[in-house]
């Protein structure tokens, strides 16, 4: 479904600040795969999701979803076929428009833009429903507008946003990391049902490790812009956090070193 | 405040006005500080100003309000395809519009429209004669109204108000940000040219300096818009910024009334401007130093 080749990225060519952030990364994520990713700061992460969503050009590889090489597609037109949700919950919205404003924009991903009306009353049945499986009682607050939100409640729109028309690929980029402990749950939990509703070939990366291998079936981790462990299966299923703190350790050479890191 | 005033400034601040949705398209929707404005407002005024003389009127607000939109074209593209800065962008279209707009005045600096046909020769002889110069403005802008209204409703208007909210979130949701920014600023500047090309027909005459300070104008009309008329829906909104433009019109009117020199008016517009963007500041430092000095007022007394 999603196949990565030999990609590399490097920031700052040719200047004394030169940082290889991605060094020659080779993956590929099965249909319906869920993935998900740790790792120190500065490992590389948010640049590979970037790579892959083309916020970045990359300096060597390949990109495939499906059967497309998107190699050299520009970020929107990527962004047709793959949904993505930020760390920062201000990313993923437009504060100044309202709810069913922003969820109609995520609706029409992909469709003819042009002159028909933004909104009709179909799509209000539509969204409404969606937006009742949040739980959040958002439905009864179409009207206002997402600056009135919470990171949490944005964070759960941007997520409903993401996959409000079926994406390929799911990218999230510890889209917890800033919210309150109870909000992240009530989110990861989210993000765990729609994942599995739809099926949705994802990559997760996150700073809860407990969350690393409770979520998805697959677990990669990187370091200095390479991945340096890939679990999946039974060596996954009996992993545990201090053992994959022991292997990291061992793998890489150093501790892990995460300013967000939480071990529980 | 005589009537004529009152009348004039009304006329004036409606032509203004439609002048001041644009800079709201740009600044406000956008978020893109368009500085072409200054530039093209004249492109619109030189295209009604020849074509009238040739007798096509109608057809010099259209020629206008096209010239207008290609200028804004511009400034986007060198935005969006070449990454210069929005502001940048901007003067330098502007710059290049007054070569362009002394082109197409012949390179006559003045053209004076004196004893011309103009659109509001269109209701001579009939019962509405003596209110031409309201109600042809009026009409205009209440259509262009409702269409901005209407098209900032549909599926490409949510995207370019989300464009100027945050591009990446447009990006990430399939839609070419350079390509909303496009329509955006043709729009924003074919309003303007339009306004530009109505005001020459209006006061009979184009000249080459009439543009110096209409962003400024336009900026004012929306901030004083927003401050009295309030922002909590959009067509509220597009409503404050009408009046806001009249309104402005008015402070004007009756500033000269006053007796304030017609050359000290472009100081004023700045010092105006300034005011309204810095009073969010000023607001929070006031605060600021009244709680310092309440502070200090407790320490004191215990
Ligand atoms: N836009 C950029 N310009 C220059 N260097 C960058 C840029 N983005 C990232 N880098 C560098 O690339 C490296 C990888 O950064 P990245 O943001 O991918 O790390 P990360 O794994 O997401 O870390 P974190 O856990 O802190 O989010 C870092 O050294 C970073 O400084
Ligand atoms: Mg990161």
């Amino acid at each position: 479904m999603v196949i990565i080749e030999g990609l590399s990225k490097v920031f700052d060519h040719g200047t004394t600040n030169e940082k290889l952030a991605l060094d020659n990364i080779n993956l590929s994520l099965g249909t319906g795969e869920f993935v998900t990713v740790i790792g120190g700061n500065g490992a590389g992460k948010s640049t590979l999701l970037n790579c892959i969503a083309g916020v970045f050009e990359i300096d060597t590889g390949r990109i495939m979803l499906g059967n497309k090489d998107m190699t050299y597609w520009p970020e929107y037109k990527r962004s047709r076929h793959i949904g993505r949700v930020f760390q920062d919950p201000l990313q993923g919205t437009a504060f100044d428009m309202t709810i069913e404003e922003n969820l109609a924009i995520a609706y029409a991903k992909g469709k003819p833009q042009g002159l028909r009306r933004g909104i009709n009353k179909a799509d209000l049945q539509k969204f409404r429903e969606r937006l009742s499986l949040l739980d959040l009682g958002l439905e009864d607050r179409m009207k206002q507008k997402v600056g009135t939100l919470s990171g949490g409640q944005r964070q759960a729109l941007t997520l409903l946003m993401a996959t409000m028309v079926e994406p390929q690929l799911l990218l999230l980029d510890e889209h917890t990391a800033a919210l309150d402990p109870g909000m992240a749950k009530k989110v990861i939990s989210l993000t765990g049902e729609m994942v599995e509703q739809y099926h949705l070939c994802t990559l997760m990366v996150t700073h809860n490790m407990k969350a690393a291998l409770e979520y998805g079936s697959r677990t990669i981790m990187m370091h200095e812009g390479r991945i340096i462990m890939d679990i999946t299966g039974r060596e996954r299923e009996t992993m545990t956090v201090e053992l994959l703190i022991k292997q990291f350790g061992s793998r890489s050479g150093t501790e892990l070193d995460n300013d967000r890191l939480l071990l529980s | 405040m005589s009537f004529l005033a009152f009348q004039g400034s009304i006329e004036l601040g409606i032509i203004y006005a439609i002048m001041a949705l644009g800079v709201f398209l740009s600044f406000r929707t956008l978020n893109f500080p368009d500085l072409t404005v200054d530039g093209s407002f004249v492109t619109g005024a030189a295209f009604s100003a020849v074509l009238c003389i040739n007798g096509h009127p109608v057809w010099g607000l259209v020629l206008g309000l096209v010239a207008g939109s290609a200028a804004g074209c511009i400034t986007a593209l060198l935005h969006t395809k070449l990454e210069i800065q929005p502001l940048l962008a901007g003067i330098l279209v502007m710059l290049g519009l007054y070569s362009i707009n002394l082109k197409v005045m012949g390179t006559r600096a003045n053209i004076p429209l004196v004893n011309q046909t103009t659109v509001f020769s269109s209701l001579e002889g009939t019962a509405l004669e003596a209110y031409a110069q309201l109600l042809i403005p009026l009409g205009i802008l209440l259509a262009l109204l409702i269409l901005l209204f209407l098209f900032l409703k549909t599926k490409l208007g949510f995207s370019l108000r989300a464009t100027g909210d945050n591009a990446q979130m447009v990006r990430a949701l399939g839609v070419n940000t350079d390509t909303t920014i496009l329509i955006g600023m043709a729009l924003s500047n074919s309003l303007v040219a339009l306004s530009g090309a109505l005001l020459s027909q209006y006061q009979s005459f184009t000249d080459i300096g009439m543009g110096i300070g209409m962003v400024v104008i336009g900026l004012a009309s929306v901030i004083i818009g927003e401050v009295i008329f309030g922002t909590s829906s959009l067509l509220r909104r597009l409503i404050a910024v009408i009046l806001g433009a009249v309104l402005y019109r008015m402070i004007i009117a009756v500033a000269l009334e006053m007796g304030m020199p017609a050359t000290d008016l472009k100081l004023v517009s700045a010092t105006l401007v300034a005011l309204a963007l810095a009073m969010p500041i000023i607001k929070k430092k006031a605060l600021f130093y009244k709680r310092k000095i309440a502070a200090q007022g407790i320490k004191r007394g215990g």
